[in-house]
């Protein structure tokens, strides 16, 4: 009761009020202009939050996270062009209803399903905080290094047909983390006797290369595309009372979510996949699915909304971020020096509670934003692809710059931003790389320290949670085995 | 969308040969400077030698992506592939906007580069009309406001203002 005291103080702080309004708005915003999206945003925005609060500059983030897949169902539904990469699955349901004149019955759908997720993922949160409280100090340097190996592990094998390549962004990642000079001994590495090098390559520059700058040069370079909205007619309210026939399909799609969102390496894509295959096995009119089926809509909505609040359950607890978003909020936390893993949980749980509150009220301030917005909102898709380029780069000068003021930084994000351009043209994954970076660093530090306790192989997996860390990752290995036969057999 | 489908993700097929092959070679490159690049030292653990974990990264690279160019369609680049790799060099062109703009904010100051940055590059891109040119210019500002105004993000005074006279200097190096 104490901690809930504590938490809501800190939520009631005029500056964290004004984050939330500034994260919910902004992030609905850049949901709904599709080429934006809120790993560009939460890189142009990250060193801007440096100089605030770690409970302001999070809970901005954390806002533009929860709700741009609000935003992104607009686009997704009218215009047939998914506002963020995941509201695609969307696009197969809503714009089909859009086609027949649904498209306020599919925003309404959307939003409901949406904040159901939202809701049902904080709830789950709450829930599991004893227990994941009463867990986490079980986590020490061997069950972290493992973590951070399972998410390693999953990040490639969730790339189906590029696992691969998946596999190769992983250790490009992993290597430059290593590049500059090393933790312990303060050897250089990699930096060729440039002074320019010898302090490593900086997350937050590769970040907005690789997702800012990237989309810049895309929209830039690219043409303009017309879209035209057809008019329908409705109330945006009616998706609620849709949203209780189907509680079922709810009721998994949002678990699905929150398991996927916990699972490092995983996330929304995966999560929406299988309550979308599973809604279809489970519904009655399964020949209705990509044609419009309100079904297919609220297992797609609902999954990817239950995904962010679940994210910050390994990046909370075990210090871990699980994709590209909560590593980038993850240079949040260092700056500040707070480090994020059990520790948190046991000295600073108000602080948690508190950005579960905010995930809370965020999805309420979304919703209401939105019932008065969505005409307005919509207008936001003419923008054009080349002029919104031109803001994206202008905008990602401040990302960069206002962080070490270096020009070498803005040079090294410009060769990232063309790394970026050439992966998305090929439709390459950029997120492995980011997630190489950030979990090989944590890697390199924990194998290091848990091996001064281990005398023996088997004593790194003697401990229960090592253990069974490490027999989710055979598993996982050899789940991929049959795949793989099947693969080169079909082949 | 079938439910039995497993979600993959379609990888373009045109330039692909190339990619895997400029970065199998860049990779070979780098490796090949390890010993000269890192220290091995000798008394630590294996896991604790500087060397091991970018050795951990350059070998995972090479070897994945020797299987991903051995099992790509075409290993020999055709005239698609090409063509492909020469629209790569595209954004070069706003490469060079960018560090240019980059260069001017130091000499000029955040906000008059940034007016003349959006707008030109708007112009750049076609849209040229009246309401073009303003919306840039209005993006222009807002960016400085909020960025520079509001959030104090640290980006420095520029070289023209030491000209000016004493409080409007502090003013301009603070705000704008």
């Amino acid at each position: 009761m104490e901690v809930l005291a504590d938490s809501i103080a800190l939520l009631s702080r005029w500056d964290v009020v004004l984050a939330l309004l500034v994260g919910s708005v902004g992030g609905v915003i850049i949901g709904a202009i599709p080429g934006v999206g809120p790993a560009v945003a939460i890189a142009i925005l990250l060193p801007a939050t440096f100089s605030m609060e770690p409970i302001v500059g999070l809970t901005v983030l954390l806002g533009i996270y929860g709700s741009s897949m609000y935003g992104g169902s607009i686009p997704a539904i009218l215009i047939n062009t998914p506002g963020t990469a995941v509201n695609a699955l969307t696009t197969y349901e809503g714009f089909p209803m859009t086609q027949r004149g649904e498209g306020r019955r599919a925003l309404s759908l959307a939003y409901s399903a949406s904040f159901f997720g939202g809701v049902f993922s904080v709830i789950c949160l709450i829930l599991l905080a004893p227990v994941l409280a009463g867990i986490a100090p079980m986590f020490g340097s061997r069950e972290i290094f493992l973590a951070a190996l399972l998410g390693l592990i999953l990040v490639i094998v969730v790339h189906r047909g590029q696992m691969l390549i998946a596999a190769v962004l992983v250790g490009f990642g992993i290597f430059i983390n290593t590049i500059g000079l090393e933790p312990v001994k303060y050897s250089k590495r990699y930096t060729f006797d440039q002074s320019w090098l010898a302090g490593g390559i900086d997350l937050i520059v590769v970040v907005l290369g690789l997702f800012a700058l990237s989309q810049a040069f895309i929209l830039l370079s690219g043409p303009d595309e017309k879209h035209t909205i057809n008019k329908s007619k409705g109330s945006l309210l009616q998706g609620f009372r849709e949203l209780l026939k189907h509680p079922r399909i709810a009721a998994i799609s949002g678990s699905f979510g929150v398991l996927m969102g916990m699972i490092p390496g995983v996330g929304e894509f995966t999560a929406q996949f299988m309550s979308y295959s599973t809604a279809q096995r489970l519904s009655k009119n399964r020949d209705q699915f990509g044609k419009g089926s309100p079904e297919g809509l609220i297992a797609s909505e609902t999954a990817n909304n239950a995904v962010p609040g679940a994210a910050m359950i390994p990046l909370l607890a075990l210090g871990i971020p699980g994709e590209a978003l909560t590593a980038m909020m993850l240079s949040v936390f260092y700056v500040h020096n707070v480090v994020p893993g059990p520790r948190l949980f046991q000295s600073q749980m108000d602080f948690v509670v508190a950005l579960y509150l905010a995930l809370l009220i965020l999805n309420v301030l979304v919703l209401i934003f939105l019932l008065f917005s969505t005409n307005w909102l919509v207008r936001l898709t003419r923008i054009p692809n080349r002029f919104l380029g031109a803001c994206v780069l202008t905008l990602s000068f401040v990302g960069v710059y206002s962080l070490r003021n270096s020009a070498t930084d803005c040079a090294i994000a410009a060769v990232f931003g063309m790394l970026g351009y050439v992966l998305k043209r090929l439709n390459l994954p950029i997120v492995p790389i980011i997630l190489g970076m950030v979990l090989g660093g944590i890697m390199e530090v924990k194998l290091r320290s848990s091996m001064n306790r281990v005398r023996d192989p088997l004593d790194f997996i003697d401990r229960p949670i090592s253990f069974i860390l490490f027999v989710i990752i055979v598993g996982v290995l050899l789940a991929q085995v049959p795949r793989l036969l099947r693969h080169r057999k079909s082949q | 969308m079938s439910a039995n489908n497993e979600p993959t993700t379609k990888t373009a097929s045109a330039g692909q040969n190339i990619f895997a092959l400029i970065a199998l070679v860049l990779t070979l490159v780098l490796l090949s400077q390890i010993a000269g690049q890192t220290r091995w030292t000798g008394g630590a653990k294996l896991f604790a030698e500087p060397r091991f974990w970018p050795a951990v990264g350059l070998i995972s690279m090479t070897v994945f992506l020797a299987l991903h160019v051995w099992q790509l369609e075409r290993r020999i680049p055709a005239s698609m592939d090409w063509k492909e790799a020469r629209s790569w060099l595209r954004p070069l062109e706003f490469v060079a906007w960018f560090m240019a703009y980059v260069w001017l904010v130091p000499v000029i100051g955040y906000l008059l580069a940034t007016f003349l940055f959006v707008p030109l590059l708007c112009w750049r891109s076609g849209y040229r009309s009246r309401g073009a040119m303003a919306a840039s210019a209005l993006f222009a500002v807002l960016t400085v406001v909020i960025f520079k105004t509001l959030l104090q993000v640290k980006i420095p005074g520029a070289m023209i203002y030491e000209a000016l006279p004493e409080p409007l200097r502090s003013f301009f190096i603070v705000n704008l």
